[in-house]
């Protein structure tokens, strides 16, 4: 359970749900504005980890 | 006529915004359950003080307040958002935080989080309490 990808699942699950229920007033809106985010949280996360893997630079 | 005389007695059914604002900041969800909106009040609730309690278990440290390690004050004052869980924490001498942990930045970051996102429901239920959304 404590492993990068879960810890990060559930980071991303619970902001979502924090900002979904605080920006959307809509259940149905609520739920699509939080799978969105939480999709771009974990997407994000994956993206930046894949950027940064070249660093430090000239390791061998 | 009808207007004025029934909003005096609106504002006078609306809790008082301080005491909201209080009751938000001192337990997650509670300033939105007072409102009236059970659903948003239990999910904060139960995201916040999963994310605080998850932080704790993973090792990380409740900052102290030290005002010449200006990241280290700002990294208390993010944790001091979550109310009633710190004080607890706080008293109870949990969140020493575990250096050598594998997840102590992971648990830093939960425990963080946690008091900034209820810093903004505290914001929020604050502008309901006024009428203000």
């Amino acid at each position: 359970m404590r492993t990068h990808l879960a810890l990060l699942l559930l980071f991303s699950a619970l902001v979502a749900a924090v900002f979904a229920v605080l920006q959307r007033e809509e259940p149905r809106d609520q739920l699509r504005f939080g799978a969105l985010l939480f999709a771009a949280l974990v997407l994000g996360a994956i993206l930046a980890g894949w950027m940064l893997y070249p660093l430090p630079l000239g390791r061998s | 006529m009808r207007a004025t005389t029934a909003a005096p007695a609106s504002a006078l059914d609306r809790p008082s915004p301080h005491l909201v604002c209080f009751a938000a900041w001192l337990m997650p969800g509670a300033g939105h359950l007072w409102l009236g909106r059970p659903r948003t009040g239990v999910i904060v609730l139960f995201a916040l003080l999963t994310l605080f309690f998850t932080g704790l278990a993973l090792g990380g440290r409740i900052f102290p307040f030290v005002p010449s390690q200006p990241l280290v004050a700002l990294a208390a004052l993010a944790d001091l958002g979550t109310g009633a869980p710190y004080l607890l924490a706080w008293v109870m001498g949990w969140g020493s935080g575990q250096v050598t942990a594998p997840t102590y930045e992971y648990g830093n970051t939960f425990l963080i989080t946690a008091g900034l996102l209820n810093a903004l429901v505290v914001l929020d239920a604050c502008d309901i309490a006024r009428g203000r959304k």
